[in-house]
């Protein structure tokens, strides 16, 4: 065992950890704080940890920033769900609203790899009317972007993933089979195609980002079934063992346990660099650009935090939107027991999935759909979820003694924009001096009439299946986007489609807070699309002279 | 009920292929805690507080290990690692476990004229029912509301520490830690030579039996 990364410096002195071998190393570029580097980027999840690694493979100088330690999941993540919270982003927030958020374990990592290294994996595509959910569906916004190029790109991703999927996928345009081959079914997989077959509706295997198969140095999935504390066998496809390992190959520096408080600018307007606290001291990052990806609250909360006397509202926020319209997804789930073992904590939590009410647009009360998937899960989770219906004593005890009869089928829900849910600054710090946020979500009608249509059916669904003594989970949400959103015009919008700022044209936002409206998808997938595509389009702008 | 999982015990994996040095380390360090050492509790907290741990998890005294609950909130507390977010009506969570165990004895003694850790069993369900409930306004709970404290910090914590704790993956059946060997027998109804065996009924002894051999 080698030192502790939640403490030390890992990639430092021209090398960082190779997250492939136990104590090994690879070599790492390095540059100077007083260096102007193209890209500073802010985090390394699934937006700028992909952004970094394309931007770096075209040439520029990269340099990302990340608050989180840099693991080696082979040697430094235990099979304990307690142990793994270190993979969370532990610091205060405070959440209000009718429907506060739960965060920590839910949506935010703070890791080099973002919350990727702790992901359930499942890696979907919009369906491509989403893109102009406006103009083609009647509600939210219009993406700035067309479906068929953000269709391509889903492909490269899939590819860099080696995503395991089915041959044939059941709903939405022709899309090519995936890299790997699907993986077998487990227990609340096979209940979930039980239910869908009983009701006439298609199921598929869902498409995930854990290997089937070897690759490289990494060995396939072996079901332990804790991916979401993180993945101790590297079988999981997350940023850190798959973008990072080929932004260090080709040129990028990563600093782990940065955290970044403020974005400066010059006497133009245009960004500086980034000021951030790193081995227990402030330093300055010069660069020619500025790219935050540091997910839906705390983007919103860098920009805001580096208010000046000329952006007295924060940075890129001429059109008040940055922090507003935060929209999560509803994740309501229905759970019961059914006869057989399923013992749900084999394998990936979630290995099967419909997108029926995704894909059907009639027999609806509300705009948007939403997926369900299989859910496993492991025992805290499923201690937490007995207490939150309210459960104690003996009747816990009971109801926990089902936990291998336990089977959940859960919702990844479209939930609309509203621009009172929001990421505000709140009067309290942090260790560091900056101020934390203040997280406000409420559902509109919309919302609870989708929640309650996925509800009923779902309920249908796992009775159909076997499934007895059913009841409802009513108050979880995953996921996090819109609180800079992209647009046509700048007056609705903080970026335009190639993610960068109409008022800063040097600062750019690569993450879930772009997202102009959420689908009923895990977004993963789309925002690792959209990093391709906005490193493809940097490098276009370069080559006119237009950055 | 008997045991729905005879005579299994997840330690028995602890030097096979589903454990290694990284997990042994973290649940070796659960299982060294001493159940009666507090650091961050008062002496009357720490009372109350254990008490409160025994209603909301009532473990079977015939048990040789118990999952030392009151040690391991305390411990939590004490580190001060929090969860990433605060509901803005409750306080810190240091904060939020003194007032509500203070709460709890002025509560016992408001109704039964002793603090909470004297109550009986059932004094002490009825109390915790009705704060679960907010049907409980002694002052001392200032500005933060009972049941959501109840709900939010009391529960969350206790039963989050228990199921992290090896005693409670016996009782459930769970496979506990799994790298690198990790699982083979994926579909319904199948049990790997490594996973606990479930007792049907009237087949308890062939349940315990299977439990034995577990590795």
């Amino acid at each position: 065992m080698s030192d502790d990364a939640a403490l030390t410096l890992r990639a430092t002195g021209g090398r960082a950890p190779d997250v492939f071998r136990p104590g090994g190393w690879v070599p790492m570029r390095e540059y100077r704080d007083d260096e102007a580097v193209d890209f500073v980027i802010v985090g390394t999840g699934a937006g700028g940890g992909t952004l970094a690694c394309k931007l770096a493979e075209h040439g520029f100088s990269v340099v990302a920033l990340d608050a989180g330690p840099y693991w080696r999941p082979l040697e430094d993540f235990a099979s304990d769900e307690a142990h793994q919270a270190k993979l969370y982003w532990s610091d205060e927030r405070i959440v209000d609203g009718d429907n506060p958020l739960q965060l920590g374990s839910n949506n935010s990592g703070r890791s080099v790899g973002g919350s990727t290294v702790h992901f359930a994996m499942v890696s979907l595509r919009f369906r491509p009317e989403w893109f102009k959910a406006r103009t083609k569906l009647g509600y939210g916004a219009d993406w700035p972007v067309d479906w068929r190029e953000i269709w391509t790109y889903y492909r490269e991703v899939e590819q860099a993933l080696k995503i395991s999927g089915p041959i044939n996928y059941p709903w939405g345009p022709h899309r090519p089979r995936y890299p790997y081959r699907a993986h077998e079914l487990n227990g609340p997989a096979l209940v979930l195609a039980r239910g869908a077959e009983a009701l006439g509706i298609d199921w598929s295997p869902t498409p995930i980002a854990t290997l089937s198969a070897p690759r490289g140095l990494a060995h396939p999935c072996v079901y332990r079934g804790m991916c979401v504390i993180g993945c101790s066998t590297n079988a999981k496809q997350s940023v850190l063992v798959t973008w990072l390992p080929r932004a260090l190959a080709t040129g990028a520096e990563i600093r782990d346990l940065a955290m970044v408080g403020r974005i400066e600018h010059d006497a133009a307007g245009r960004a500086t660099g980034v000021a951030y606290h790193r081995a227990g001291r402030w330093r300055f990052q010069r660069a020619r650009n500025v790219v935050v990806a540091g997910y839906a609250i705390e983007t919103p909360r860098l920009l805001l935090n580096s208010a000046t006397d000329r952006f007295p509202d924060g940075l890129a926020n001429s059109s008040g939107l940055v922090g507003r319209n935060l929209t999560v997804q509803s994740n309501q789930a229905v759970w019961g027991i059914v006869q057989e073992e399923v013992r749900p904590y084999k394998g990936p939590p979630s290995l099967a999935l419909t997108e029926h009410w995704n894909y059907t647009d009639t027999g609806k009360d509300f705009f948007g759909g939403y997926c369900y998937m299989s859910q496993g899960l492991l025992p805290m989770v499923a201690g937490g979820l007995q207490a939150k219906r309210g459960l104690w004593g003996q009747r816990l005890l009971d109801a926990m003694e089902n936990y291998n009869h336990q089977v959940g089928l859960k919702i990844v829900g479209e939930c609309l924009p509203q621009e009172r849910n929001c990421v505000t600054l709140s009067d309290e710090r942090d260790a560091l001096g900056l101020r934390i946020p203040r997280v406000t979500y409420s559902y509109c009608d919309n919302d609870k009439r989708l929640i309650a249509h996925a509800l009923v059916f779902m309920r249908r669904a796992l009775a159909a299946a076997g499934g007895r003594d059913i009841w409802d989970e009513t108050d979880d949400t995953a996921h996090m986007h819109g609180t800079a959103r992209m647009g046509d015009d700048s007056a609705t919008s903080v970026v335009n489609g190639d993610c960068r700022s109409w008022d800063i044209p040097n600062l750019w936002i690569c993450d879930g807070s772009v997202f102009p409206t959420v689908g009923g998808v895990n977004p993963s997938l789309t925002i690792q699309a959209l990093a391709c595509r906005t490193a493809d389009r940097i490098k276009a702008l370069a080559a006119r002279g237009e950055l | 009920m008997g045991e729905r999982y005879p005579g299994y015990d997840v330690l028995n994996k602890r030097h096979t292929p589903s454990w290694n040095e990284q997990t042994r380390k973290v649940v070796d360090e659960r299982l060294a805690i001493d159940p009666e050492r507090y650091t961050f509790c008062t002496e009357d907290e720490w009372l109350t507080l254990k008490a409160v741990c025994s209603r909301i998890v009532p473990q079977p005294g015939r048990r040789r290990l118990q999952a030392p609950l009151a040690a391991m909130i305390d411990r939590k507390l004490q580190e001060g690692v929090g969860d990433g977010y605060r509901e803005a009506r409750l306080p810190p969570a240091d904060e939020a476990w003194r007032r509500g165990l203070r709460a709890f004895d002025a509560e016992a003694n408001a109704r039964h004229g002793c603090v909470f850790h004297l109550l009986l069993d059932a004094e002490r369900d009825a109390l915790l029912a009705a704060v679960q409930q907010g049907a409980a306004h002694d002052p001392a709970w200032g500005d933060m509301p009972p049941a959501l404290f109840f709900a939010k910090r009391l529960l969350h914590d206790i039963v989050g520490a228990y199921y992290s704790h090896p005693v409670a993956w016996n009782e459930i059946g769970f496979g506990g830690p799994a790298s690198p060997r990790g699982y083979v027998r994926l579909a319904l109804d199948r049990r790997d030579p490594w996973e606990a065996a479930e007792a049907h009924s009237g087949e308890e002894e062939a349940a315990r039996r299977d439990n034995a051999r577990v590795g």
